[in-house]
Order: C-alpha cells, then sequence, then structure tokens
C-alpha cells in the first residue's frame, strides 16, 4: 500500500480515535473469548457447590451482566498499556495525541476509572493523563496494517507482579531453568488471593531489569490456547500452569484446583552476571485487545 | 446463605464463622488507602479539637461505622441529573489497610470490613477483641457489585482524595461475601496459606 511520506491527515480525521476508544470501552467491558472459555472449564474442574465452584459462577454472571451494560468488568481499569506496531509512515508523536484523546474520552464515560495519581502531591489527575500515563510502546513493522493492543491490569495484580534475581538461595533456585521453575511457583503463592487468582502469568527469562518487566507484560498478549514455538519454552508453560494448580489457591485465594489459566514466556538474552526472571501476574479478567487499523479506516477489535 | 443488616450488634457477629456465606444490606462507607490513613492519622489520632471540616467528617462517619460496614473499593462512579451511581465496584485488595484497619473498627465500633485477600493478625485480633468479622467479597465482580450499590448518599473528600479514595456513603442491598476471618480468631486465610506452603515446599523439593 501507498502511503504519504506524512500520515498525520490520515490518522487525524477522528475515524481512529473512533475505533481506539471502541478498542478501550470492549477491553474494558467484555472479557476475550477465551478467557471466558477458560473459566467455563475451571469451572467444571471444581467440585459443584464448592467456594471455587460459587465464585467462577459469580465470575461468569458478571461477564455477562458486564457485557450486556456495555460496563467495566472490573472498576480498576489500572494503568491503560497500548503496545503498538506500527508502518514506518506513521507518527508516534501523532498516535500518542490521538491515543490520549480517546483514553480521556473513555474516562469521561466512566468506560476507565480515574487512576492517574501524581505519587508526590497525591492529585489524582481525574482524567488518566500524567507522566507515562497512560503508558504506551511503539514498535516499527514492515506490515501495512497498524496494530493497536491495549492490557488493562488492575493494580492488585500489578502489586504482586514480581522479579527475581537467580541465584536465588532461599528455595536453592540456581541459574537456570530449574531454578526459573521454582521462583514462579513461590511467586504464584506468595500472591495468593491479592491478585485476584485464577491468574495468567507473562514471564519472561533474561534481559535486565526494565526489559524484563517489559516483556513479561508482552507475554500477556498472547491467547490462553496458542502453543509457545519455542518447544522448551512451551513444556515449561504446560508444567507450570499444572504445578501451580496443584497448590489450592483457587479463586480469589479461598481454596479450589484452579490457581492459574494460564503461563506464557518469552526470553530476552541477558548479560553474563544477571539472570532475571519477571513474574507479570494477570488477574482473572486477562483484559486485553487488539484493534487492527488498515488506512482506508477499516478496522477489526480482536474476540 | 445468613443475611446481615446494618446497623449491627456484637451478638449478631459472634454467631458467625469462618466459612459462612452472608448477605450483607444496609447503610456502609467506602473507604481504601487515603481514606484509612485519614481516618486514624488525623481523626483518630491527630491533634485535638479537630478543624471544624474534620469535625464534621468525624460525626458523619461516627454515624455510619458505629455497628456498621466499611467496604474496601474505588469505584467508578457516575454523575446524571446531579446524583451519583456505582457503575463498577468490587472489593480492592485489603492487605494495604493492614497498619489502619484495627484502629478503626476499635474507634468506630465497625462490625465488618468487606474487601478481597484477607488481613492480617492485627485485624483478625481487633476483630476477635472489638467483635467484628472480615467479610470476603468477590473480586473482579465490578458490575455485579455495583448493583447491590442501590443507593449513594454521599462522598466525603471527593476533591482531596480523588473519586475512587473518596469516602462514599452508600446503601447495600444484600452484597454477597464469605466471612474469611471471624470475631473468634480463626482466619481461613491464616489457615489455607499455612496448607498451601506446605504443598509449596513438596513441589519444590525444600
Amino acid at each position: 500500500m501507498n502511503l504519504p511520506a506524512n500520515s498525520d491527515e490520515i490518522l487525524s480525521d477522528g475515524r481512529l480515535q473512533d475505533a481506539l476508544f471502541e478498542l478501550i470501552k470492549k477491553t474494558s467491558s467484555e472479557l476475550p473469548a477465551d478467557v471466558e472459555k477458560a473459566l467455563l472449564q475451571a469451572r467444571l474442574a471444581e467440585e459443584q457447590g464448592s467456594t471455587a465452584d460459587i465464585i467462577i459462577g459469580i465470575f461468569l454472571e458478571n461477564i455477562q451482566a458486564a457485557r450486556s451494560a456495555q460496563a467495566p468488568l472490573c472498576q480498576d481499569t489500572g494503568l491503560p498499556t497500548f503496545f503498538i506496531d506500527h508502518p514506518r509512515q506513521f507518527s508516534t508523536a501523532t498516535l500518542t495525541k490521538i491515543i490520549r484523546e480517546a483514553v480521556c474520552r473513555a474516562t469521561q464515560e466512566e468506560i476507565l476509572r480515574h487512576n492517574a495519581v501524581d505519587p508526590v502531591t497525591g492529585v489524582n489527575s481525574g482524567n488518566n493523563m500524567g507522566d507515562g500515563f497512560p503508558a504506551i510502546y511503539f514498535r516499527e513493522t514492515e506490515k501495512p496494517v497498524l496494530e493497536v493492543s491495549l492490557l488493562l491490569k488492575g493494580g492488585g495484580s500489578e502489586n504482586v507482579s514480581t522479579q527475581y534475581s537467580l541465584p536465588y538461595t532461599a528455595l536453592k533456585a540456581g541459574r537456570d531453568l530449574k531454578g526459573v521453575r521454582l521462583v514462579v511457583l513461590e511467586a504464584v503463592a506468595k500472591a495468593a488471593g491479592m491478585g485476584c487468582p485464577p491468574g495468567v502469568l507473562g514471564i519472561c527469562i533474561g534481559g535486565d531489569r526494565s526489559g524484563g518487566y517489559g516483556e513479561a507484560k508482552r507475554q500477556l498478549l498472547r491467547p490462553l490456547d496458542d502453543i509457545n514455538p519455542d518447544p522448551t519454552l512451551a513444556e515449561m508453560e504446560d508444567s507450570l500452569l499444572v504445578k501451580a494448580n496443584l497448590l489450592g489457591i483457587g479463586p480469589l485465594g479461598l481454596g479450589g484446583k484452579t490457581t492459574l489459566l494460564g503461563v506464557k514466556i518469552g526470553k530476552l538474552h541477558r548479560v553474563p552476571a544477571s539472570f532475571f526472571v519477571t513474574i507479570s501476574y494477570m488477574c482473572w479478567e486477562c483484559r486485553r485487545r487488539t484493534l487492527s487499523w488498515q488506512q482506508d479506516g477499516t478496522y477489526v477489535i480482536s474476540t | 446463605m445468613k443475611e446481615l443488616k446494618t446497623p449491627i450488634s456484637q451478638e449478631e457477629i459472634r454467631q458467625l464463622h469462618a466459612g459462612d456465606a452472608v448477605l450483607i444490606s444496609g447503610l456502609a462507607l467506602t473507604g481504601r488507602d487515603n481514606a484509612l490513613k485519614y481516618m486514624v492519622e488525623t481523626l483518630i489520632e491527630g491533634p485535638k479539637p479537630l478543624a471544624t471540616e474534620d469535625e464534621q467528617i468525624l460525626r458523619e462517619l461516627k454515624e455510619v461505622l458505629a455497628g456498621g460496614a466499611i467496604y474496601h473499593s474505588g469505584p467508578i462512579v457516575k454523575k446524571q441529573n446531579g446524583r451519583w451511581s456505582f457503575v463498577s465496584a468490587g472489593p480492592t485488595t485489603s492487605a494495604r489497610a493492614e497498619l489502619y484497619q484495627d484502629k478503626v473498627i476499635a474507634a468506630f465500633g465497625l462490625r465488618v470490613v468487606i474487601g478481597k485477600g484477607g488481613m492480617g493478625p492485627r485485624t483478625l485480633e481487633a476483630c476477635r477483641q472489638q467483635g467484628a468479622v472480615y467479610l470476603h467479597a468477590i473480586g473482579g465482580a465490578g458490575v455485579y457489585n455495583a448493583a447491590r450499590v442501590t443507593e449513594v448518599l454521599d462522598v466525603i473528600k471527593e476533591k482531596e482524595f480523588g473519586l475512587p479514595e473518596a469516602m462514599w456513603k452508600i446503601r447495600l442491598n444484600k452484597l454477597m461475601g464469605i466471612v474469611t476471618m471471624d470475631a473468634h480468631g480463626r482466619s481461613l486465610h491464616r489457615e489455607l496459606a499455612a496448607a498451601w506452603d506446605d504443598r509449596l515446599a513438596g513441589l519444590t523439593g525444600n
């Protein structure tokens, strides 16, 4: 597709802002189909009439209620995080401006909570605008389509996300994949009910401290039923899911067979001295969607 | 399913046990990070006499909280024709309130703390001594819980704390929770954590 050298006009006629607004609204009020399906399956595994069964039943009721009211599934819409793959011609400054406008509008329309608090003055900006707020990460792509992925992740689950530096002597976790498995299981146990289990783990093995957190969060965009192209990581994802579910933490940490809905692992090269394992914990309401926007203004939002 | 309606007596609370499912109705107050800090550091432990505004807030809080319930929640709210309503309002993680909650229970005669994720030994001891329970609501169920908030009567510290952290005086109608910390010193959180710590040790060979 041929693009003008400056694509500001294409971006700024209001259609992209409308599409982004719809992306935010859908992400906040409709849980992705794969996550809902995983919860339905999880419920079947729990004993009928158990606390876990009752809790998942209310989760499903909430999913229905939010969808029909087009209201936020959870009041905590987090620090809205956008991952963007953009064609070369698109100005990231213009995209940033349009995203911020869409976020402001979504806040005014009660789709996002007033969540941006100045850490020094304590003042809530009231429109979700602030330093690093919303978070926007850009990557240039060869594809002609603009892809905007949004992750809404509440503070409870962000607070229990964590980073280990191997070796970790408390668990006798060494600088190898066995050590990685040990610290991941500990992180799940330490999160207990505070991250709203059953959760989804985005994990990054390697990288530096900031890169690890970024990649771990990016892993949360993957569908629950995809298969990691790296067979070693694919096996780890499966076995960690099985083992974490043996912990018995259960829905909301009140006991049960379902502690996690999924584990997604990525890797970044590390320096010889460092071996970080970063775990981004996502709550049961894994709110993520992707907008694929063509330059003729047509678009689709992932299910 | 047991039912509670505020104001709640100490006798009613002592009849509840960890594991009981409860529907709670009546007046309640949302209060989380900023609100609890303010209640303890200014209203309870701050220098006396209180400033006029604080004195007024203290009076209003006493009315709601005596025999009442505090809800750890930072709602998404909507104002239409001058009236507020709750759009999405599930519980927030209660552990952050551990430093303050026991003092608020004692100072106001609070009977029910509604939240998620459970609380620690200070709160458990305050529940035992004062006759209060921790009611675990359904985390993430924002729309489900907001539907049980039938009326918003007032908002306190709206500007200063921001909408999520302000204190919202609300009427609940059958909000569902599970008693996970009772007035007899029992905490399901403590018991469950011990069990999964054992399983973690088994799985990691430690």
